[in-house]
């Protein structure tokens, strides 16, 4: 994909009167050679997999060879089901399952890494059930990789290079891109802007220190941070709020606090909960 | 990671693969999928030499059993990798600490591979997002990332050769996108890697052993994610 800015993105696509979506399967198809049918198509296939793995992570208990993974998302559903019935309910046990399959040796798809892959199903595929927009689903999974794609460019979506933000912290701001897609109807291409900035300033600094280097704790629960985070932020711009510094600048902003953070929060496991007393202990216990 | 210009929304809405990490499990897959291409197949024996954090949380993220499923020829998104001690059919796999210095990269493996015929060396890393490099075969430096088909060829450190090697190449139409020659010492065994647009036929490589002073060819064609 060409598109290096947020604001050239959105440019593109108002220019053109065509949705963020169009403007960026049309690219892609030019780029990959690959006609705009077999790229949906593509995606279609990767929606499905993510779906199989939500189910999974809400039907059966998810136990991991450390024991730090332990069926909570099993446990949040079956809670869930008698006490909540809320769209944030249904995202925060399904953003559980699909990070316990991954840290289950479960097939998932990487979103955009393997560690925050519960972010995009849960809010993507949740908010699509929940008001009838399936049919406008993989346009939001193309429009929530280009914006994982500028990330990508212009800071980090790796935990080991920026830390938690470049992961579950991408992995939000592209969720929230999303949900505009998925609504294009009712809302602008331009609302893209202050939903992507709005999501990434409220994690900037957010560190990576998972317990004894697993991706286990805190990333599973982090998954449902970054996923509510997403709504939230999607919910005050379709309300009209904003933010006065935007997606592009936020992104290199991004980059500067990842640079910045030492090596100990960036998945050495050397700093953060990972250098606590018990989570040392923990690791002691199971890598030896 | 690619090049930036190079990255597609699949690159981020994806790979689709066993979790739980792209460097520790799907990395690694690729890595045993390369170490078994430059063997040219299933090893009888395998001895795997874990460094830095592959040996440190290797356990946690299924590094063992993504090596092992690399080997047996898995890709990334196979579900049998959590199951791949199980699937060996004969091939013995031990792992050991390979005790490299503080310079190598935290994610490193040295594969000992053995087949019917050959043994062989070889030392990689996971760099990240699944991007893997084998950096030593045998005492050959080398650059092998998967991302193109590669053509490897030992042979007598001598002028005429690369020409030869690319004469092969040009009659079966197959275009080289890079190329490098690794040697020890000059007049002595030299290692050329050929990153091609093409895969190279069996005939071809074929063809390529038989010129003078070649004694080894292997094809490797690009590991998928």
């Amino acid at each position: 994909m060409s598109f290096t800015s947020v604001k050239e993105l959105i440019d593109q696509a108002i220019e053109n009167k065509m949705s963020v979506a169009e403007v960026v399967l049309k690219n892609e198809s030019e780029d990959l050679g690959v006609d705009v049918d077999s790229l949906r198509q593509n995606m279609q296939e990767r929606i499905s997999i993510m779906r199989d793995s939500m189910e999974k992570g809400l039907k059966e208990e998810q136990i991991s060879p450390s024991g730090l993974t332990d069926g909570k998302a099993f446990a949040y559903e079956k809670w869930r089901v008698k006490n909540d019935e809320s769209l944030y309910g249904k995202v925060i046990a399904r953003a559980l399952a699909v990070a316990e399959v991954n840290a289950c040796m479960g097939l998932i798809v990487a979103a955009p890494t393997a560690g925050s892959c519960g972010v995009l199903p849960a809010v993507l595929l949740t908010y699509a059930e929940e008001y009838h927009l399936e049919n406008r689903l993989v346009d939001a999974f193309f429009t929530a990789g280009a914006v994982g794609v500028i990330i990508a460019k212009n800071a980090s979506i790796s935990g080991a290079e920026g830390g938690c933000q470049a992961e579950c912290g991408s992995a939000s701001a592209m969720a929230a891109a999303g949900l505009v897609e998925l609504e294009k109807d009712r809302l602008s291409p331009l609302l893209l802007d202050p939903v992507i900035a709005m999501s990434l300033q409220n994690v900037l600094g957010l560190v990576c220190d998972p317990v004894a280097g697993l991706v286990e704790v805190p990333c599973v629960t982090r998954n449902v941070m970054a996923a509510v985070n997403a709504l939230s932020c999607f919910t005050m711009v379709k309300a009209g709020l904003s933010t006065p510094i935007l997606a592009d600048e936020t992104i290199r902003a991004m980059k500067e606090v990842g640079d910045a953070l030492p090596d100990s929060l960036k998945e050495t496991a050397k700093g953060g909960i990972a250098n606590t007393p018990t989570a040392k202990k923990i690791a002691s216990t199971f890598l030896k | 990671m690619k090049r930036d210009l190079e990255l597609s929304v699949f690159d981020i809405i994806g790979p689709v693969m066993i979790g739980p990490s792209s460097s520790h499990t799907a990395g690694a897959v690729r890595l045993g999928n390369l170490a078994r291409c430059i063997l040219g197949k299933k090893p009888l024996q395998a001895r795997i030499g874990l460094h830095g954090s592959f040996r440190d949380t290797g356990k946690g993220h299924g590094t063992d059993k993504a090596l092992v499923a690399g080997l047996l020829g898995f890709h990334p998104d196979d579900k049998r990798i959590p199951n791949a001690f199980d699937l060996t059919d004969g091939m013995e796999v031990e792992f050991f600490d390979p005790e490299l210095d503080k310079t190598a990269h935290p994610n490193t493996v040295v594969f000992n591979l053995t087949s019917e015929s050959e043994k062989i060396v070889l030392k990689g890393a996971s760099l990240g997002g699944g991007a893997i490099i084998v950096d030593r075969i045998d005492d050959f430096p080398v650059e092998i990332t998967g991302e193109y088909p590669s053509l490897l060829t030992v042979h007598k450190d001598r002028p005429g050769i690369i020409q030869a090697v690319s004469k092969v190449l040009a009659s079966y139409s197959i275009n080289i996108a890079f190329m490098k020659v690794f040697r020890i010492s000059k007049g002595k065994r030299a290692l050329m890697l050929i990153e091609t647009d093409q895969c190279v036929p069996s005939v071809a490589q074929e063809e390529i052993l038989v010129q003078k002073d070649i004694e080894w060819v292997r094809f490797v064609d690009k590991i998928s994610l």
